[in-house]
């Protein structure tokens, strides 16, 4: 009897310990917010261009990360972004139905802007800079060629380009042999079919 | 275990130890021994604004301005920059784009001097003939000004190279001669024609960065350079702690990293300077521009190239000022039909094929060679697959696995290319030199090298976008903030006195515009 007892009591004295500790443990290493969303988010291209039909970034992590978005849905981040995500989400991959446009800035008239401050308004990164009845323009390297501020510009002096391609951001291209175009030509397969 | 036990006996220095890898290619050295030729005036100098690593320079000339030859013309723009000096005397005839050195045909912009043919001489900076009882911090800056960069083909910026830090004391100065790529001469015949200039370079900067030793390192393909430099030693009474390293001749031991580990066994880990081995190396074209610039005030204006190549009729080691268009230079050898052939410079192991004759001579042009096309073409012929022979990581100098590596870059599984190393490759070539399959590993490690900093640059702009998105947000929210204590603050002051309705609704208005 005294046996049963003894491990009764140590069992129970060991599970109130290990309680407290799980206890203190889930109050000290609690984590604010739903870390999938911050991961989620980082992926993201951060252009906040809306083109997913959410708001920004940040709020198609949340819904992403809360199921209620498919993990398609960002046009700028193309294929990659979207293979990360469902790898992340442990789903699987949809294709993208989008094509990704080319990276683009946005590039102010300055002589035709009337100064109105709505692109800068409408700007979701800051990249405009300018005041009332001043010409505005835009932050070349800070623009995320969202597009947003074409539409809101009443005098339409809001142009798209292409971006610059810069010798400092050239990269080397795989090289240009049969058994490359091969590899890729296999690779492109296999993502088709995943 | 037998690693380990060879690792404790180069320690100790037991064994003399060569790097690991490496391979031997056919040195074809047309031009070994034939004497420095000056390269004539050409009529227009094609100057990029950057010729070196780090941040372009930027113009300190209009068009239309005249220059004299050693002139600054553009200064450095940023820590890790050197200045830009006139090769000759002229006119600038224009600054714009013109196709530079670089892989992409891409173009930089350039400053044009049409050369009047006079070749007059700006008046030098004062010599510094008593360079020994000088603080090196004058001597670098004077290295710094006279725009000295890395002359043996990597451009760094030289005055960054001779600190003197107290935490990484630099004990033995490395001098390279080593010229380990085929066809290049023009270190070898410099050894052979100006060792004595090259060793006084050598005394100014063991006396800046504070080495107690030195080492000229030569490789046994070049024994009379060797003897050369040896005599010019027995000579010179101020250089005995100076010794002369005949190495077995194997490329890529040229490489700083290889060079270091062969004379010194001490291994640079990656991501750190040859500093943090206590070790500096120079190579000795820029020991004799750092010579020229102290005793002599002058300004790096001109360098020793080698104009080589099998499809090249009278090949040559030429000194040839910064800004000579390359077409001027093959037609001073002979060559004016560019027909069938492909120009590299540099070496051919690791040099870079350029797509018309027309970019200038800049500091970091070592070689300039005309070849075949049907010469290059057995180099690049068809790809097969990889047969796992492994020849590949036992030639590669860094200790990598070439065919994993070139795997992981053409699949794109970057993050593990990186977990293998893929950054300490340094693009010697042996890997594809050896490679019995014919497969361009060097190609596919640049493409992997290319398309991570791509990413780590997407990456950097997407965190910059989210900030500043962020700040925004943050920004409306207390602006709502603000405007929706502001209302109820005026609601309140409105509700108890009903006469001072008619005051209140104006300042409310006025604030309302304030705040459009």
């Amino acid at each position: 009897m005294s046996h049963l007892l003894a491990a009764l009591l140590s069992l129970g004295v060991f599970a109130l310990i290990a309680g407290i500790v799980l206890a203190v443990a889930q109050k000290v290493f609690h984590i604010e917010g739903d870390p999938m969303v911050d991961k989620i988010d980082d992926l993201l291209p951060q252009t906040q261009c809306g083109q997913c039909g959410y708001p920004g970034c940040k709020p198609y992590a949340t819904a992403v990360a809360a199921g209620e978005a498919e993990v398609n849905h960002c046009v700028p981040g193309g294929e990659r972004v979207m293979l990360q995500i469902a790898d992340l989400m442990g789903v699987p991959p949809k294709e993208v139905e989008e094509e990704a446009a080319a990276p683009m800035l946005a590039f102010v008239r300055e002589d035709e802007c009337i100064g109105c401050t709505l692109c800068i308004k409408a700007c979701p990164v800051d990249a405009i800079v300018g005041a009332p009845k001043q010409y505005h323009t835009v932050i070349a390297d800070q623009c995320t060629g969202c597009t947003l501020c074409v539409e809101p510009c009443p005098v339409d002096c809001i142009d798209m380009l292409m971006k610059p391609e810069l010798l400092e951001h050239w990269s080397w291209p795989l090289p240009d042999t049969k058994r490359a175009a091969v590899g890729h030509e296999r690779r492109g397969h296999h993502a088709g079919h995943a | 275990m037998p690693a380990m036990l060879r690792t404790l006996a180069q320690k100790l220095g037991m064994l003399a130890h060569g790097f690991q890898g490496g391979v031997h290619p056919q040195d074809n050295k047309l031009t070994a021994t034939m004497p420095i030729e000056e390269c004539p005036l050409a009529p227009l100098y094609i100057l990029p604004l950057k010729q070196h690593i780090g941040e372009a320079c930027i113009p300190l000339v209009e068009v239309g301005d005249k220059v004299l030859r050693g002139q600054k013309i553009a200064k450095a723009e940023g820590y890790v920059s050197v200045p830009l000096h006139a090769p000759t005397s002229g006119t600038v005839v224009k600054i714009e784009e013109h196709p530079v050195v670089h892989p992409s045909g891409m173009s930089r912009p350039c400053i044009f001097i049409e050369a009047d043919g006079l070749d007059e001489e700006d008046k030098p900076l004062e010599p510094l003939t008593n360079w020994r009882e000088l603080e090196p911090a004058i001597l670098r800056e004077r290295v710094r000004v006279c725009g000295i960069a890395g002359l043996g083909g990597a451009v760094f910026p030289t005055f960054i190279k001779l600190v003197h830090d107290k935490n990484y004391p630099i004990q033995t100065l490395i001098l390279n001669g080593i010229e380990c790529e085929p066809y290049l001469t023009n270190d070898h015949q410099m050894m052979l024609e100006e060792a004595e200039e090259i060793l006084q370079g050598m005394a100014i900067i063991m006396h800046m960065v504070g080495a107690c030793s030195g080492i000229i390192a030569i490789e046994d393909n070049k024994r009379d350079a060797a003897e050369a430099m040896q005599q010019a030693l027995a000579e010179n009474s101020e250089l005995a702690a100076v010794r002369i390293a005949v190495l077995p001749t194997r490329y890529p031991q040229g490489s700083e990293k290889q060079l270091i580990y062969s004379l010194t066994g001490k291994e640079v880990p990656a991501g750190k300077l040859p500093m943090h081995a206590g070790v500096l190396c120079q190579n000795v074209g820029t020991t004799r521009a750092i010579r020229d610039a102290v005793l002599f005030g002058k300004p790096l204006t001109e360098r020793l190239v080698t104009v080589s190549g099998d499809a090249l009729p009278r090949p040559a080691n030429m000194r040839v000022r910064l800004g000579v268009p390359l077409r001027y230079v093959f037609a001073h050898c002979g060559l004016e039909d560019y027909d069938g052939i492909e120009i590299l410079l540099g070496g051919p192991m690791m040099g870079e094929r350029l797509r018309h004759p027309d970019v200038p001579v800049i500091k970091s042009s070592i070689g300039l060679l005309a070849m075949r096309q049907e010469t290059i073409m057995q180099a690049h012929a068809v790809e097969e697959p990889c047969i796992r022979c492994g020849h590949c990581g036992q030639a590669c100098p860094a200790g990598l696995v070439p065919n994993l590596l070139a795997d992981q870059c053409r699949s794109d599984q970057f993050e593990k290319a990186e977990a293998y190393a893929l950054f300490d490759c340094i693009e010697c070539g042996a890997c594809s030199y050896v490679c019995p399959a014919n497969i361009p590993l060097v190609q596919y490690f640049r493409y992997g090298k290319g398309q991570i900093a791509q990413l780590r640059r997407a990456q950097a702009f997407a965190e910059s976008s989210r900030q500043r998105s962020e700040a925004r947000d943050a920004r409306m929210a207390r602006e709502q903030e603000a405007k929706a204590a502001r209302r109820s603050r005026v609601r309140e002051e409105m509700a108890p006195a009903p006469a001072a309705e008619n005051a209140g609704a104006g300042s409310g208005a006025s604030k309302k515009t304030e705040e459009s």
